[in-house]
Parts: structure tokens; sequence; C-alpha cells
């Protein structure tokens, strides 16, 4: 198992939770966050004077997938996510140990 | 004679209607998703700046100027003759510039109205010129019609107290137009846009209901028993339409909403303006029990039925129950109330309902026509609609450079 870490623009949000969708993934983790990558800098405006804000809003999605079904989906994520210009985001893959589905207590794929 | 007691009720009626604008910038912005409320605040909020320059250069002489036709004369041009002394064809005890300036707020709410058809989705550019055109060339003539003197829909008995034509169907049809002519926005149907802050959307009832009360009782013009059964029946039927909506979904839906109260008591007041010097309070409670089910239809019914996008039913709400309240004012309206005024249907008059009918009919497809003509020439000059990418930020940030909340401090 493995957990899928996708942090993308707000406005992808929609077209990616839809197709993750039709993956069939169960459940996801939306987080509205702000940070930084190598793109850094908004221009926002006050009292007419300008200025970089240094951490950019962003969502952050984290599904937790069988091994088999990651390369897919990290590349649907990256293929919806891209627009080609600086601050895309990233997509980080970690391994899973196990999983407990509290109100069953299975464990294991069974609780993904 | 100036009355003192009249003109401080249209010194405080002006500044209650003026406060509705802000109030109608929180109960739009609170409707939007979280990255457009600062534009649906900025409309709102330049809107008060603009206008009110257009109003005291040119607006108030086109629009309350002896009527030379189509508007009234230029001889009011920066408020030019327009004094301190009572103007007596308008109000006979309050100086002039208090009449005119009470009719400045009317003047800036109307366009702010339509912008819940166009929310999260035009331009601020040419939001701007639209909107001063708009102001110029639909609202100022119609005013002129309706409440100028000469104008030819007064002349012809149209009743119209505090602006149901003028105001309400008048932004209300405009808002259909432009709704139909820019478009729905982009992704509407995976991702239904859902109030990003409804105490926002409360608050901004509240100032509205609030500051209604200069809009209607103000239009008495005086301080006197007229004002003070506009006050009431206004009041009465906010209350009936609000109740009224919070049953419907009730009903239908299994649970009552806020948001259904905030939508019910906004009809509620626009059915109201129309009727508020001529009818009861009974017919009040029935114009309020009946515009919230009017206005629920409009809504949940015949808006997905076309499919047409008015975000925030500025149609819905203002056209369809500013229509009803024109419609009632000429079946209830009583000579009892308002002798100055004229008798409805049920009062022995069944032709003032064909007036009142006419009336709307005339606001409906002039505005119709002058809205597409200036939205048509807008898109040509400056482009209405922000491209997509924009409209996928959001107009905070794309139009103003600014957001409205962090997440971080």
């Amino acid at each position: 198992m493995k957990k899928i870490e996708a942090v993308i623009r707000v406005e992808k949000l929609e077209e990616v939770t839809e197709a993750l969708e039709t993956f069939g993934c169960p459940g996801m983790m939306i987080t509205h966050i702000e940070g930084h990558g190598r793109q850094k800098g908004l221009t926002e405006q006050f009292r007419g004077r300008e200025f970089k804000v240094n951490f950019l809003p962003k969502v952050k999605i984290e599904i937790v997938v069988r091994d088999i079904q990651v390369d897919k989906i990290v590349a649907a994520i990256a293929g919806l996510a891209k627009t080609g210009e600086i601050g895309d985001g990233k997509i980080f893959v970690y391994p899973i140990d196990d999983v407990l589905r509290i109100r069953t207590g299975e464990k294991g794929e069974a609780a993904i | 004679m100036v009355n003192a007691g009249d003109t401080a009720w249209i010194l405080i009626s002006s500044a209650l209607v003026l406060l509705m604008t802000p109030g109608l910038a929180f109960f739009y912005g609170g409707m939007v998703r979280r990255k457009n409320v600062l534009s649906v605040l900025m409309q709102c909020f330049i809107i008060m700046c603009v206008l009110s320059l257009q109003w005291v250069l040119v607006g108030y002489s086109l629009s309350f100027a002896p009527s030379k036709g189509f508007w009234g004369g230029l001889q009011w041009f920066g408020l030019n003759g327009v004094g301190l002394e009572p103007y007596a064809d308008y109000a006979g005890t309050i100086p002039h510039q208090a009449f005119m300036i009470f009719q400045a707020m009317f003047a800036i709410i109307t366009p702010a109205l339509i912008i819940g058809a166009f929310a999260e989705r035009m331009k601020f550019s040419a939001f701007l010129v639209f909107t001063l055109l708009w102001a110029t060339f639909v609202y100022d003539p119609l005013c002129n019609w309706v409440w100028g003197m000469g104008g030819w829909l007064r002349n012809l008995g149209a009743l119209d107290f505090a602006g149901g034509t003028v105001v309400h169907i008048n932004a209300g049809i405009a808002a259909l137009v432009t709704a139909i002519v820019l478009g729905r926005r982009n992704n509407l149907e995976k991702n239904v846009p859902t109030p990003h802050n409804l105490p926002f959307v409360v608050l901004g009832t509240g100032l509205l209901w609030f500051g209604w009360f200069g809009f209607n009782a103000g239009s008495a013009l005086a301080a006197n028993g007229l004002a003070v059964n506009a006050f009431v029946v206004t009041n009465t039927a906010a209350a009936a339409a609000g109740l009224s909506w919070a049953l419907i979904e009730w009903l239908r839906n299994g649970k009552p909403t806020v948001f259904g109260v905030c939508s019910g008591v906004v009809a509620g007041l626009v059915a109201i303006t129309p009727a508020a010097g001529f009818v009861s309070v009974i017919p009040a409670i029935i114009i309020g029990l009946l515009v919230s089910v009017i206005c629920f239809i409009a809504v949940t019914v015949i808006k997905p039925l076309f499919g047409y996008d008015d975000s925030l039913d500025a149609f819905g709400v203002h056209c369809v129950g500013g229509i009803w309240g024109a419609l009632a004012t000429g079946l209830f309206a009583s000579k009892l109330v308002n002798p100055a005024g004229a008798n409805g249907v049920f009062f022995g008059n069944p032709k003032q309902f064909f007036i009142q009918l006419l009336a709307v009919g005339v606001t409906i497809v002039y505005t119709a026509v002058a809205t597409f003509v200036i939205y048509k020439l807008v898109d040509i000059f400056v482009g209405v609609r922000v491209d997509e990418k924009s409209e996928a930020i959001g107009l905070d940030l794309t139009q103003h450079r600014e957001r409205a909340y962090t997440i971080l401090e």
C-alpha cells in the first residue's frame, strides 16, 4: 500500500478529484494549505503598495491505494494538474505499513 | 415651505437606503465562493462611488427634470437650479436637494442588484462601463417615465410607490438578459457552487430589511400617516414572506433553511415595494405569503428548466417578486389608504390592473432590449467575460490582486 500526497493548484482540484472517483478511490483527504516550492511570490496590493506573498494557496490531496494502482493514479493526477507554468505542484508517494478500519477492525488492504 | 420633520425623515431615509447597498454586498458576497467575495463587495462599493457622481452631474437631471419625451432635460446638469427650496411638483415640504439625494440612493442600488446575475465571471473594467451606460440609458429614462414630471407612464396612472418597476423589475430583467448572454459559469454541472459564508447572507438580509424602511416609508416623502402605513406593511410583508419560504422548504425538502428565510424576506420586501403606499396590512400579508411561493418556483423549477445561470437569483427574486408586487398593487390598492392613489380590482377598479400590466410590460421590453444592446457594445469594445483561467482562480486575485481570507495569519 502507498499513500499518494499531491500538492496542486487550487483551481485544478475539481478535475483531479473527479478523475480519482473514476479510479474507484473510496476515500480521500483534502486540505487547503499555503506554502511554496521553487515558485515564490504572489503579488497582492495593500493600499496601493504592492507586496509579494511568500506562501501561496494550494490544495493537498491525500489518498491511500493498493500498490498496483499507484502508477496509474500518479500519472493521472500529474496529467490533469499540469499547466506547464511554474507552480503546478508536486506529488509525493509514501509506503504505508498498515491500515485499520476503526468500525470493523479490518486491517491491511481490506481496510482501504 | 420646508417642514423640519419631513426633511429630517427624508435625510434619515436617504442614509437608510444608502446602507442597503453595503447590505446587498454582504447578501451577495456570502453567496459566492470564497475566491470571489471581494469582487462582489468591490462591485457594490464602486457603484456607490461612480453613480453618486453620475447622479449629481447628469443622472438626476435626466431622470427628474420635466420630461422631454425619452429623458428629462439637461437643465439640472450638475444640480444647476436644484436648490434648498422645495420643488413642489415632487415634494412640497422638503428641500429639492433632499429629494435629489434620496433618489440618488435608488439610482445606486438598482444597478447593484444586477450584480447577482453575472457574479463570479465578469471583468471589472467591463462591469464599470456596463454599469455607467446602463444607469444612463436604462435607469434614468425609465425613472423619468414612471416618476418624472410629465413622464408618460406616470400620466397613464401606473402606481409604483417605491420602485417595483423602476428598481426591481428593471434590475431583474437586466439580470436575466446579462445572465443569458454572458453564459453559464464553467464547471457548474460537476461542482455546484455553494455559498461560502451564510452568516454574511444573514447580515446582509438584516441590513436590507432595516434599510428598506427608508426605501418604502421614505417614499412618502414626508413624516406622515402614509409613511407609517408604508413602514407597517413593509415589515409585515417581509415577515410573511420569510416565514412562508421557510414553510415551503420544510414541507418540500424536509428542513427549513436560514438561506431560505433570508431569500423569502428579500422577496417579500421586493413585492411590497410598489404597493407600500397603496395597500393595507391584510393585503400585505397575502402579498408576502404568495411572493415566496412564486419566487420559490422561479428559482427551483424555472431556472433549472431553462438553464440560464442567474448566479444569485437577481431575476428570480427581484424581477419575479417585483412583477407580483406591481400586479398585486393593481389588485389590492385602495384609496382608503392613499387618496392620491387609485383603487385596485378588489376595490372596484379592474382597469388599474391593466395599467399595472402595461407598466410592467413596457419595463420588460425596453429594459431587455436596451440591456442587450449595451451588453453587446461593451463586449465588442472591452470584452465582458474573464478568461477561463481567471474564472477558475477567482476574481479577487485576478481582478483586484487581493484575497479575502488567508489560511495562515
